[in-house]
């Protein structure tokens, strides 16, 4: 096994847009860095990515499903105005970050651009002073209209193409860590598990449509049907922005959290814990006290039930395109998931139990 | 079509302007230089035009001032002003967190700031200006434009110690935009006004003209036109051009209507300026520009009436006074992380001033 940067693979990992609905360019990246690590890689018919690497129990093998999303935020053209495209949002953006920001607006060829501010005058009188909302926002590639006509049409892509920039102390800010940084995870694990025995199928999936309700997860935990599933995400880091929600933000570095409430099996929860003390991980407990607001929501009502869990990247500054994620904690639950991996023995869901 | 003969003369009397050095507006986009604080961008200016002049220094202020003798006897004095400030930031706390707190300098919109990659320092350490997630918040926060003074710069310090070590009190931090060439444009971080500066080290380097060519590098524009106002002193010439870029307010109205407040419009040309918030540009100075552009087939607008000022205005009123205009590129989103020009605009300013020095006569002060 070559030495593994996973500063250089997360960066890779980045650097692909990867859009909700449009994850292509993200599942090449992850494709070629799965494939070598597992026995079979497919795409299923949602787009997601399945890399499975088989267990050495007898068959038929039970499968833990690795969910991680693939998918990021980002724009999309709804209009051209002269000079000007107007966007609307892919997942959960925040107007407040949007202007002066680094895009690329994806036409017929990929042209570098700015979201402009217009001037007050040119919004409506109420809301001069407050956030100007995406609809009233313009993306500038700074062609004249008849050359943008040319090149851009309504329904393009406009992603985020602010460069990663790395940070004293073994962070990482970049755009799309959410949810990259858990795909990274993954590929921790399944790099782990090149030199550990499990007997069960390890089935890792990097899901698409996370971002705009999980759509990808649900579909490939009903196809797979798995007997675990867990989902990878980022979960609120802890700073001067999360202060205010402190039981809903965690420190970066202080590894990963684990899941607890009504979307995590209290087994499946407990088995973790037990894994990661094993390791000498260290861990937060994350309180989800309605849904987990991860692929896991999807899993667990797959098929007649799927019990699930929710892994947790720390991750500040969530969808803009400087989120912060530190390295240790992305190793850490990588080496968390291949730990609890490793430790499933063939009879593990025959103890299982929701009490 | 004869032959020209190969000759070693590295200026033929009626060369064009040489293109703009790109690499080098490249590098002064890209140097941090925030009001106060123009070290690095001077540095780049010392360099570039050292070899163009006959006289250069810097004065108290640290404005760079340069002197490009006449081709002829008597010429008149001609000065010609580029800020090389940026606005900016500056460090001014630390959260015991080892977050950055900081303060505007110059005209940064609260706006442009959150969730941007920033650079501090002259070793140019990065760092980020983070935002609540979205979904922590309710629909008045996601509405309500957060000030500067809720924010902080995230340089992933440990603490307040560790980021004072990194990022000394009183460091200035701009926008880590990386310039950029696009398809008729330029994309990048105070292009206000380092064009203005790149310009006029084009300049320097198309002449000698009929006027003793007096090329001020200012400091402290952005923080109210300081440099200029002691250039102009020092200098005392007989007019002054002060070269800038003013924003092209060019967008569509949300709602349909004519946008009649636009400033300028990209493309349209070289923006000349008749009247701004603090400064009646000289009537003689502004037809010399008009008519040197019709005559030369060059476009020109003129910049709308209105607010705003240049070092123009610091000049005009330098020791007895002096006649003053102002000549900008049109910029979008000008004092933001990412300014947007088009590259048809630089190019025309640049062959208007050309001809306007080339063309200067005693006649065009003429009364």
């Amino acid at each position: 096994m070559t030495a593994f940067d996973l500063l250089a693979h997360l960066k890779t990992l980045c650097a692909v847009p990867g859009l909700s609905g449009y994850e292509g360019p993200a599942r090449v990246v992850i494709e070629a860095a799965w494939a070598p690590l597992v026995s079979a890689v497919r795409t299923d018919p949602l787009g997601s990515l399945w890399a499975r690497r088989a267990g050495h129990g007898p068959a038929p093998r039970p499968t833990l499903l690795l969910a991680a999303h693939m998918d990021a935020i980002g724009l999309m053209v709804t209009r051209q105005e002269g000079d000007f495209l107007r966007v609307t949002n892919l997942g959960g953006i925040d107007a407040r970050v949007l202007p002066g920001q680094l895009v690329t607006v994806h036409g017929r060829q990929d042209l570098p651009a700015v979201v402009g501010q217009p001037p007050a005058h040119l919004l409506p009188l109420a809301g001069r002073e407050q956030v100007t909302p995406l609809p009233e926002l313009v993306v500038d590639t700074g062609l004249p209209a008849e050359r943008l006509r040319a090149l851009v049409q309504v329904g393009d892509l406009v992603s985020f193409t602010q460069p990663p920039i790395e940070l004293p102390n073994g962070l990482l800010a970049a755009h799309s860590l959410d949810n990259r940084a858990s795909v990274a995870a993954v590929t921790v694990c399944l790099r782990e598990l090149q030199t550990r025995a499990h007997a069960w199928d390890v089935l890792a999936v990097a899901t698409v449509q996370e971002e705009i309700g999980p759509r990808g997860a649900g579909q490939a935990a009903f196809a797979a049907a798995p007997a675990l599933a867990v989902a990878v995400d980022v979960t609120f880091g802890r700073d001067a922005n999360t202060r205010d929600a402190a039981h809903k933000s965690f420190a970066l570095g202080g590894g990963p959290t684990l899941g607890l409430g009504p979307n995590i099996h209290p087994g499946l929860h407990a088995a973790f814990k037990a894994a990661a003390a094993r390791a000498e991980i260290p861990f937060e407990v994350e309180a989800m006290w309605e849904h987990s607001g991860t692929d896991a929501v999807a899993m667990q009502v797959a098929r007649e039930g799927i019990p699930t869990m929710t892994i947790g990247l720390p991750l500040r500054n969530m969808h803009t395109p400087v989120e912060i994620v530190a390295l240790a904690d992305i190793t850490r639950a990588g080496r968390l998931l291949a730990e609890f991996a490793a430790g499933l023995e063939p009879d593990f869901m025959s103890r299982l139990s929701v009490d | 079509m004869p032959t020209r003969p190969l000759t070693r003369r590295s200026k033929p009397a009626q060369a064009l302007p040489p293109a703009l050095d790109l690499e080098l507006l490249r590098a002064l986009s890209n140097a941090t230089a925030v009001s106060g604080d123009e070290g690095a961008v001077r540095r780049l200016v010392l360099e570039a035009v050292r070899p163009l002049v006959a006289e250069v220094k810097v004065d108290p202020l640290g404005n760079v001032l340069a002197v490009l003798p006449a081709a002829k006897r008597d010429a008149q004095r001609v000065l010609l002003a580029a800020h090389m400030d940026e606005v900016g930031l500056m460090v001014v706390d630390y959260d015991s967190d080892g977050a950055l707190r900081f303060e505007i300098v110059g005209g940064v919109s609260d706006r442009m700031l959150l969730g941007k990659p920033v650079l501090v320092g002259p070793k140019r350490l990065p760092g980020v200006i983070g935002a609540t997630p979205v979904h922590l918040l309710n629909a008045e926060r996601k509405a309500t434009v957060v000030k500067a003074a809720a924010m902080r710069i995230d340089i992933g310090a440990a603490n307040a110690e560790a980021a004072r070590r990194l990022a000394p009190l009183g460091e200035r931090a701009t926008f880590a935009t990386e310039f950029a060439v696009l398809d008729g444009a330029l994309r990048g971080k105070a292009l206000d006004d380092r064009l203005g500066c790149a310009l006029l080290i084009a300049l320097l380097r198309a002449g000698p003209y009929p006027v003793e060519l007096h090329a001020a590098f200012t400091v402290q524009e952005e923080v109210g036109l300081r440099g200029a106002r002691v250039a102009g002193y020092a200098v005392a010439p007989d007019a002054a051009f002060a070269l800038d870029c003013t924003p092209a307010l060019d967008l569509p109205d949300s709602r349909g209507r004519e946008n009649t407040q636009y400033n300028t419009r990209l493309s349209a040309g070289p923006a000349i300026y008749v009247s701004d918030g603090r400064t009646i540009a000289d009537r003689r100075l502004v037809t010399h520009l008009t008519r040197t552009a019709t005559a030369s087939g060059l476009p020109y607008q003129i910049r709308q009436p209105g607010g705003g000022a240049t070092d123009a205005a610091a000049l005009q009123r330098a020791g007895a006074g002096v006649p003053v205009v102002s000549v900008s590129v049109p910029g979008r989103y000008l004092h933001g992380p990412a300014a947007l020009v088009r590259t048809a605009d630089v190019e025309n300013t640049l062959r208007l001033l050309h001809a306007a020095l080339t063309g200067w006569t005693p006649k065009v002060l003429k009364p």
